[in-house]
């Protein structure tokens, strides 16, 4: 093979012949599987590609997927939205986001609502562009409503160094970053009062790619060593799940439980040493977050350090954005979907209340949600 | 939020730590700014997220599993071409 062009890379990962070639050998390979498994994909780019390409049905009935917290736009609880809202509608304040915030309702309505009655929100597409802004409006406060999971964490943590080191004095921060192992665990060790098997409901994970381009495979160490469950990390391609799921049936056949990487070609196990260093040198764990449809989970979130607090909107703020928690809409059975338990169709408000154009849960906030995804592609569905 | 489309390296402004890459055609810059100095290099494969480059694609790696698949592939018409074969094999037509 001569030199890699940008087309192999692009289109190689998603020949329908070989999805096909890889169905075949999963339908073989599952033939022989102990019992019937649940793969859960963390991260809402899997759901989003296993649904656009209609992977459910290339597979046996003995592999099932369960679909997982999805994105750190959708697992925004109203409470930071409203914190967000809030800060823009401070005279003097220049709100800027990345762009999928943009539409995710908060209790007083999204930052685009907020948008539309005057408050200045601006939505970025990388956190260098609050550089920018900044310098055009010396005399206005630009707050950065950092999001994400490990794969922006350092991009914001890039932007305070830059930050500091430049002495840009009206630029602050308020930090929502989230950590995936830490809600994994919190779906294994979920049980529901009426399934008592329930924590047996995720047999195996696929591990977001891009979280471990920064952080590694190593996160996921403490899996398959102190949980039973293999976690191989995959790539967003069709081609690159369906090796990944050929992988974990493999490794229940040939009973092994073990920590494999799909995704060589920018996964490694100790990951962006630099960028764990920035977050290590900014950040450290928040005791609690609160996941849009989980609830509260122990240790996943990051916050500011104390020394840096003369940046953090959240505490410069404080008096002015309110600590009670908002309940999730009644109806929406988002919890039970993330933890594995039902589907999206199961939802009675589903396509109904509930769209993307008004969104009532997490799982249809945004366009790499499950019921998003259910939604756009559902006649795929099996 | 996340997009995974890879882009090549043309050009890196060490003054402004910034490369320029191309995505498909289109290019833009991005901070370099997560990469140790001097790792990345002029017609390096990358991965981009918002603004930022994350990280180099292995190339040997992306060839390799690039290889695998077409083995795939050459397999499955393999397969096909046996599955074929045997089944004219038994063709019940045949002893007629
Ligand atoms: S934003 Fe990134 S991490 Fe989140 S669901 Fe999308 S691809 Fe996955
Ligand atoms: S359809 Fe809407 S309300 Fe129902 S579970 Fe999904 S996001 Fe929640």
């Amino acid at each position: 093979m001569g030199e890699l062009q940008l087309k192999d890379l692009y289109e190689g990962f998603r020949n329908p012949q070989v999805i096909e070639g890889f169905a075949k050998l999963i339908h073989e390979e599952a033939k022989k599987l102990p019992h019937p498994i649940n793969i859960m994909e963390v991260c809402g780019g899997h759901t989003h590609s296993i649904m656009k390409f209609g992977l459910p049905q290339l597979l046996p009935e003995n592999i099932n997927f369960i679909h997982g917290p999805g994105c750190p736009v959708c697992i925004m609880p109203k409470e930071r939205i409203d914190h967000a809202y809030i800060l823009a509608e401070q005279e003097d304040v220049i709100l800027v986001t990345l762009g999928d915030m943009i539409k995710v309702p908060g209790s007083k309505g999204s930052l685009q609502d907020a948008r539309a009655k005057g408050a200045d929100v601006r939505f970025i597409y990388s956190p260098l562009d609050a550089l920018k802004i900044a310098a055009e409006n010396p005399d206005k406060k630009i707050i950065f409503f950092a999001i994400g999971f490990e794969t922006t964490t350092p991009m914001t943590t890039a932007l305070i160094e830059t930050v500091l080191k430049r002495n840009i004095t009206n630029i602050y921060f308020h930090i929502n970053h989230v950590t995936v192992p830490e809600v994994m665990v919190e779906l294994i060790d979920s049980r529901d009062e009426h399934v008592d098997s329930y924590n047996n409901r995720i047999d195996a994970f696929l591990g977001p790619s891009h979280v471990s381009v920064i952080t590694g495979s190593k996160i996921y160490e403490k899996f398959p060593r102190d949980y039973g469950r293999p976690v191989v990390v995959a790539g967003f391609e069709p081609v690159d799940i369906m090796e990944a799921i050929l992988m974990i049936v493999r490794q229940f056949n040939e009973n092994r439980c073990e920590l494999e990487i799909e995704y060589k070609r920018l996964v490694s196990f100790d990951g962006n040493l630099k960028a764990q260093a920035l977050i290590e040198k900014y950040f450290e764990k928040a005791s609690l977050f609160k996941w849009r449809g989980l609830g509260n989970v122990p240790e996943s979130g990051y916050k500011l350090k104390e020394e840096f607090s003369h940046i953090d909107a959240e505490k410069i703020y404080a008096d002015i954005l309110p600590r009670q928690e908002i309940e999730d809409h009644k109806l929406c059975i988002c919890g039970d979907i993330l933890r594995g338990m039902a589907k999206p169709n199961e939802c009675t408000i589903f396509g109904t209340a509930c769209k993307p154009q008004t969104p009532l849960g997490s799982c249809m906030v945004s366009s790499e949600g499950a019921c998003a995804a259910y939604y756009k592609y559902g006649n795929l569905l099996k | 939020m996340c997009l995974s489309i890879p882009s090549k390296v043309v050009e890196i402004d060490l003054e402004r730590n910034v490369a320029t890459v191309d995505t498909m055609g289109v290019k833009r810059e991005a901070g370099l700014e997560l990469m140790q100095d001097g790792d990345v290099q002029i017609g390096d494969y990358v991965l981009l997220h918002i603004g930022f480059i994350m990280n180099k694609i292995d190339e040997s790696d992306a060839l390799e599993s690039l290889k695998v698949y077409s083995e795939i592939l050459e397999k499955l018409d393999e397969e096909e071409r046996r599955h074929l074969v045997e089944e004219d094999d038994n063709c019940p037509n045949r002893d007629a």
